[in-house]
């Protein structure tokens, strides 16, 4: 396996009102292609961070953070962008649908970002729907369906585009055990069908159980590691 | 799916919003549309049958006090007028005073029709008929087709300002001739009848005159000649106010105040109470969407492009009402035009300027309004966004 994503030496400040806080300093991590990685810590303890540098929605102060053997820590706005669309698929807590559009719609909008035909993106949402099996929910707005129908549409939304990458941050925190565990079947199905490396940021050790590792993020320093 | 489709679905996220903001931009521009139309069709009949060597000259207190007839042959004889001819406003209505009213004048026939050729138009023999009888009068076309006068036939025209010996208010008038104006859009609402006839029977004022019109050599002597005139008549108990045709056509078309001020100031307050109200709700509503504006980022949305969809959003807001309004106004405008008073400033029709002066604002009005949620949208950072909504 190579890897997909490397953080080398990375450092990370806040500024709080005249504090500065060090969130990381000199954090290194290698996810290898394929990988499915649960990141566990108290709260204040990164993990949030991490994952908005990960997914290119903050940027480090140093240190270098590569994609599939490219730096992407030097990207300007518009540039990281772009990459997110190609490479990163989001999932969030509270799955961040846009109320007035359909799930359908919602699926396609990544595809706003792409030169796909009309009739090549209704193909791939099609088919995006169908993996997360809410085909037959297409024309329901997020209002008319369940949290975990609408956790499933948020992740047909992050596959649509067919990304290498998959960034959920506490992608069952909404749900309950036995929709929680039907998602994560599908995080699961996702990284070992179709090859997909996750990254997923949880509270839960339930949920971290359906990854093939564990890192426990605690002051900014990765103290553990469970396979 | 298409940005537009996107822009359009959130445009009516909160459809009773957007219809009661849609219905405030409406309001702004049927204002806008009606009061312009107004104002250029006001000046489009001032420029009507207007002659640049032509000067009116009238009382210098107001046009609405007379001169004595004496004034005429005084004014024909200074250098450089070459014609002149002499007119009464009549006060004129046709059977009821509240609906019926429309521009009448007692003119000097031969003189008047020497000079007006061109802006009353008529056949050979309906100028002969009208130089000819003494009751004649001629009539503008589209007076005689509101109420189906014809050639040849007797009406009785009535003054809110003159009466007769007899105590009548109405002159029995015989239909010399239907004029046209010089060009299809030129109101033709007017009658013009024979100086003489009212003179002789009218109660008082008579052997004054209301305006008189000066031919000139050329418009170069117009300057000169007016203050001739002018000059002529200081210090008498009618003094004299002598201006060219259009800047009195205008003048006179304008007594209830200064349109173009009057238009400019409802509309200007109309768009900045609309300006404050849309901006303000945007704001709000922008607002609202924090969170789904940083998802939308997330996902690759660059900010320029939410920038623009958000611009989109608001010049689609603006431009909705606009056309609605625009659309609106030129409905009701044709409706004037063909009402007595409508019909005295000729073609109210809204023009292509007025109707792409409205579109242009519409999409200005929109980018103002649009412009602060749109640069909060293109600052903002994911983190915040995402924190914040």
């Amino acid at each position: 396996m190579s890897a997909l994503i490397q953080l080398k030496n990375v450092k990370k400040t806040y500024k709080r009102g005249k504090e500065s806080i060090t969130i990381f300093d000199g954090l290194n991590l290698t996810i290898e292609q394929g990988d499915f990685v649960a990141i566990m810590g108290p709260s204040g303890s990164g993990k949030t961070t991490l994952l908005n540098l990960l997914g290119g929605t903050d940027r480090s102060d140093s240190g270098e953070i590569n994609f599939d053997g490219e730096r992407i820590d030097g990207y300007n706005e518009g540039q990281l962008a772009g990459w997110r669309a190609r490479s990163v698929g989001f999932i969030f807590q509270f799955y961040n649908l846009m109320p007035v559009l359909n799930a359908a719609q919602n699926v396609e909008l990544p595809l706003m970002l792409t030169k796909l035909s009309a009739g090549k993106r209704r193909a791939n949402v099609e088919t995006a729907l169908k993996i997360v099996g809410l085909w037959d929910r297409a024309k329901h707005r997020p209002k008319e369906l369940s949290g975990g129908q609408q956790q499933r549409v948020a992740i047909a939304r992050a596959i649509v585009s067919d990304p290498k990458f998959l960034l959920c941050d506490e992608p069952t925190g909404d749900l309950d055990r036995n929709t929680a565990n039907d998602i994560l079947g599908t995080l699961q199905q996702l990284n070992q069908e179709m090859g997909k490396t996750i990254v997923m940021v949880t509270h839960d050790p339930e949920a971290a159980r359906f990854a093939k590792r564990t890192l426990h993020l605690d002051k900014g320093v990765f103290a553990e590691v469970t396979q | 799916m298409t940005d537009f489709d996107l822009v359009w679905k959130n445009l009516f996220r909160k459809p009773l919003r957007t219809i009661l903001l849609t219905v405030s931009i409406f309001m702004a521009f049927l204002i806008f549309g009606i009061l312009t139309s107004l104002n250029v069709a006001l000046d489009r009949a001032s420029e009507s049958g207007s002659a640049s060597n032509r000067l009116v000259v009238s009382n210098k207190i107001n046009f609405t006090q007379s001169m004595p007839y004496a004034y005429v042959n005084r004014v024909a004889a200074i250098p450089g007028v070459t014609a002149v001819t002499y007119q009464n406003w009549f006060g004129a209505y046709y059977q009821d005073q509240r609906t019926s009213r429309f521009v009448g004048f007692a003119v000097d026939p031969e003189t008047y029709m020497a000079i007006f050729r061109d802006e009353a138009r008529l056949t050979d023999a309906e100028r002969q008929a009208f130089l000819s009888e003494r009751t004649g009068v001629i009539v503008g076309k589209s007076l005689a087709d509101r109420y189906g006068w014809r050639v040849g036939q007797t009406i009785p025209i009535s003054s809110n300002i003159y009466s007769q010996a007899n105590g009548r208010r109405s002159w029995d008038m015989k239909i010399s001739g239907i004029f046209t104006g010089a060009k299809p859009t030129d109101p033709t609402t007017a009658i013009y009848f024979h100086y003489d006839y009212m003179n002789e029977t009218i109660t008082f004022e008579r052997d004054q005159v209301g305006t008189i019109t000066v031919v000139t050599a050329s418009p170069d002597q117009n300057d000169q000649v007016a203050k001739a005139i002018d000059a002529n008549f200081a210090n008498s108990p009618a003094e004299t106010s002598t201006v060219d045709e259009k800047t009195f056509s205008r003048a006179f078309l304008k007594q209830a105040g200064d349109l173009n001020f009057i238009v400019t100031m409802v509309v200007s307050a109309a768009f900045a109470a609309i300006l404050m109200i849309v901006s303000t709700t945007l704001v709000s509503a922008m607002r609202e969407r924090t969170k789904e504006i940083g998802v939308m980022k997330t996902l690759g949305f660059s900010s320029p492009r939410v920038l623009r969809m958000v611009l989109g959003e608001a010049v689609l807001l603006s431009s909705l009402g606009a056309v609605l309004g625009l659309g609106t106004s030129a409905f009701i405008l044709t409706g004037l035009s063909k009402s007595p008073v409508g019909s005295s400033f000729g073609d109210l029709s809204m023009s292509p300027v007025v109707a792409l002066s409205g579109l242009a604002l519409a999409v200005s009005l929109g980018l103002v309004t649009g412009a602060i949620p749109a640069l909060s949208a293109l600052r903002m950072s994911i983190i915040e966004a995402l924190n914040r909504g």
